[in-house]
């Protein structure tokens, strides 16, 4: 993945006077966090197979909110939310994607009160609409046979009720799909939710994401796939923690797809 | 002399009614210490939920051992209560199965006899739930928060249903005339030869004294659940109406807030206007819950309908890793700390005296607030629809907004996302960096 991507922004698009097919919010993780950029640019890659006219707000986006609203702040999430939302309505946004389920559900369910109402959808579901619309076709060789186990990220499944799109999109994979034994509605959380990300650990006798690692790899999988950058680093450290670096990877379902 | 029977019977229902009124009125008075939620949207929505969850019990039977048993409780329970009618008709008429009089034979009959049936479904069920939680130990009924008295209420109401259960079927089985008749006794004709030999007075006497019994347990009962978790048999219902109709994910967003958010950003904003009428005698606004009064009316509805299950605590990660969290405690301590509160409304004529306690700190630690990952494990598990991290936000917002008492990493992650617009230490030009590194 040495060349250049070509990630155009909504102001390049505004200064063409054109409008993308859709905005990707990048969001915080996939911005600045190592292992999430990889998800980023996968995803970016995903596009630009599929031809997508796309634009990102590039240094005019800014933290959602979402996170400083679970730690309940909820005058920052408020002033996030506002200001983000006078960015993307000043570009009369009307669609977004997204990797990041946490941006996800708040741009989707609690941006439209203050202000700002989109088509918000996550990007297994943009993946899966893109195949299903002829767009995009994946060859299906990389993972043939391989076992893959789906990790339901919370903000994307209970949350919001999404199970079926990155299931669906897997399927493109080849990959034998294996479920855990919590899965769906039941899922166990990877442990990063509610701003636990940023905090250590309350005491107790375990870590969220050991258990939930031991729950994936009870499956006995190649890869752990998931659809939240968060849900990532979090079972790649448990990954760690059960010392299976050497058999077991974490990869989110773009990267999945990019490499198909 | 001969209407002392119909007058005692009538003052007895009297009494056992009005009591459990009285105490439906406090309930009703305490939850209305909350804040006024509106919930006049979605109404369809909310009646398919009412009719898919609290009387089809959809949540109940995802886990298939305990659900099922609990459906033939619940539906024995219900039907059964049929017969509670006649025996009021009986009980101030001064009748005597009146039903025989009103119905055709076989229909009298089919009624009783699936009564009979499901009384002993009814009684082989609760000794199965006995043993799980007193000698199988199921664990989710274990718990720290299981000591004392939820324990007992647990035990107590199952006691409640034997007892109500024997004394229906022994009054079956002794009423001479009814087993004479030979139309829906399907259970109590094996019953019945128990009582061979006895005089036809006997026989009458405890059949007599089995009907009383019988109803004075029901009123008995009834009174009971205000002060158990067995409220939920009534409160299942209001509380599935109002329960969410929106995706778990969404959390409100404080409007209290928006305000003062809009007059920030608003440049033409003037700091020094007066207030707009009306704000000038309210309260300034409370940022999130320190106590009960904070919660909204759901939220306290919430806890007096929590059925002390603990399949929310079971799927809570953070439960499930050892940390002091439990989602049911929560309901618990809410409920607590209500009934609390109302007692001390009740001692001092009507108004709150303050007792120097809250329901944070005193009944709900900080600790458990913050080992909370918003997973929705807990709402999704729930039966009844109660949603105990609404609760948990509000109070991670009174921490934070009131007090600003936030973990010390997360205070570092809020200023960065003020600084720089993440929650990290980076610059926020540095934002689409990742597009031209390798
Ligand atoms: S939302 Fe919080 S309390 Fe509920 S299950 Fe998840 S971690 Fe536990
Ligand atoms: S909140 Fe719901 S799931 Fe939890 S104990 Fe109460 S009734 Fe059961």
């Amino acid at each position: 993945m040495s060349e250049q991507l070509k990630v155009p922004t909504m102001a390049e698009f505004m200064a063409e006077g054109k409008q993308p097919e859709i905005l990707f919010w990048v969001g915080s993780a996939g911005s600045y966090d190592d292992r999430a950029k990889k998800i980023t640019k996968a995803f970016v890659k995903v596009l630009h197979k599929a031809n997508v006219d796309f634009a990102v707000l590039g240094t005019e986006e800014s933290n959602t909110g979402d996170v400083a609203k679970r730690a309940g702040n909820e005058f920052l999430f408020q002033m996030q939310a506002v200001m983000n939302i006078e960015v993307l309505n000043a570009y009369e946004v009307k669609r977004i994607v997204t990797c990041d389920p946490h941006s996800f559900n708040c741009i989707k369910n609690e941006y439209p009160s203050l202000g700002g109402n989109y088509d918000v959808i996550h990007h297994t579901q943009y993946i899966q609409e893109l195949i299903e619309a002829g767009r995009l076709t994946v060859e299906g060789e990389t993972y043939k046979g391989k076992r893959i186990t789906f990790h339901d990220p919370c903000y994307l499944g209970r949350a919001n009720s999404v199970y079926d799109a990155p299931r669906n999109v897997l399927k493109n994979t080849n990959a034998t799909l294996t479920e855990m034994k919590r899965h769906k509605g039941t899922a166990l959380c990877c442990g990063a939710g509610g701003a636990q990300m940023f905090k250590d650990a309350e005491p107790g006798n375990k870590e969220i994401n050991v258990l939930r690692t031991e729950d994936a790899l009870a499956t006995n999988p190649d890869i752990i796939a998931t659809g939240c950058p968060y849900c990532n680093t979090m079972m790649t450290d448990g990954i760690k923690a059960k010392e299976k670096e050497g058999t077991v990877t974490v990869l989110d379902v773009a990267e999945l797809i990019a490499n198909s | 002399m001969e209407y002392i029977p119909n007058i005692l019977f009538a003052i007895v229902l009297i009494a056992g009614v009005g009591y459990f009124a009285r105490n439906i009125n406090k309930l009703i008075r305490n939850i209305k210490l909350g804040q006024e939620v509106d919930a006049s949207d979605k109404k369809s929505e909310r009646w398919t939920n009412v009719v898919r969850i609290a009387l089809g019990q959809s949540k109940m039977v995802k886990r298939p051992v305990s659900g099922f048993l609990h459906v033939i409780v619940y539906v024995g329970f219900v039907i059964i209560n049929i017969e509670v009618l006649e025996i009021i008709i009986d009980g101030i008429f001064g009748t005597h199965r009146i039903g025989i009089e009103i119905l055709p034979l076989s229909v009298y009959g089919f009624l009783i006899g699936s009564f009979e049936v499901l009384a002993v479904l009814v009684l082989v069920t609760v000794v199965i739930f006995w043993l799980r939680r007193n000698v199988i130990k199921v664990k989710r009924f274990l718990s720290a928060e299981m000591k004392g008295w939820p324990k007992s209420d647990g035990n107590i109401i199952l006691y409640f249903e034997v007892v109500l259960m024997c004394l229906f079927l022994v009054m079956n089985a002794t009423d001479t005339p009814f087993q004479a008749m030979d139309s829906g006794n399907v259970i109590s004709q094996f019953i019945a030869p128990w009582f061979n030999g006895f005089s036809v007075e006997a026989l009458h006497t405890i059949e007599r004294t089995a009907w009383w019994m019988h109803i004075v347990g029901i009123l008995v009962f009834l009174n009971y659940l205000y002060y158990s978790k067995h409220l939920h048999i009534l409160l299942a219902f209001p509380n599935v109406y109002y329960g969410s109709v929106e995706p778990k994910g969404k959390v409100n967003n404080l409007e209290a807030v928006t305000n003062e958010v809009k007059l920030m950003m608003d440049p033409d904003a003037d700091p020094y206007a007066a207030p707009a009428e009306s704000a000038a005698d309210e309260v300034p606004a409370k940022f999130g819950a320190s106590d009960v009064m904070d919660l909204s009316q759901v939220q306290l509805l919430n806890a007096y309908t929590c059925t002390e299950c603990g399949r929310c605590t079971s799927a809570c990660p953070a439960n499930l890793t050892g940390k002091k969290l439990s989602p049911r405690k929560i309901m618990m301590d809410t409920r607590d700390r209500l009934v609390e509160v109302g007692k001390n409304i009740d001692a001092n004529n009507g108004v709150f005296k303050d007792d120097g306690k809250q329901l944070l700190g005193d009944y709900i630690l900080n600790e458990e607030l913050w080992a909370c990952t918003t997973c929705n494990a807990c709402v999704e598990e729930c039966p009844v629809s109660i949603n105990p991290l609404s609760i948990i936000l509000d109070m991670r917002r009174y921490l934070v907004m009131e007090q600003s008492a936030a973990p010390m990493e997360l205070n570092n992650m809020m200023t960065n996302i003020e600084n720089n617009g993440a929650p990290w230490p980076y610059n926020q030009m540095d934002r689409l960096n990742w597009a031209n590194e390798e």
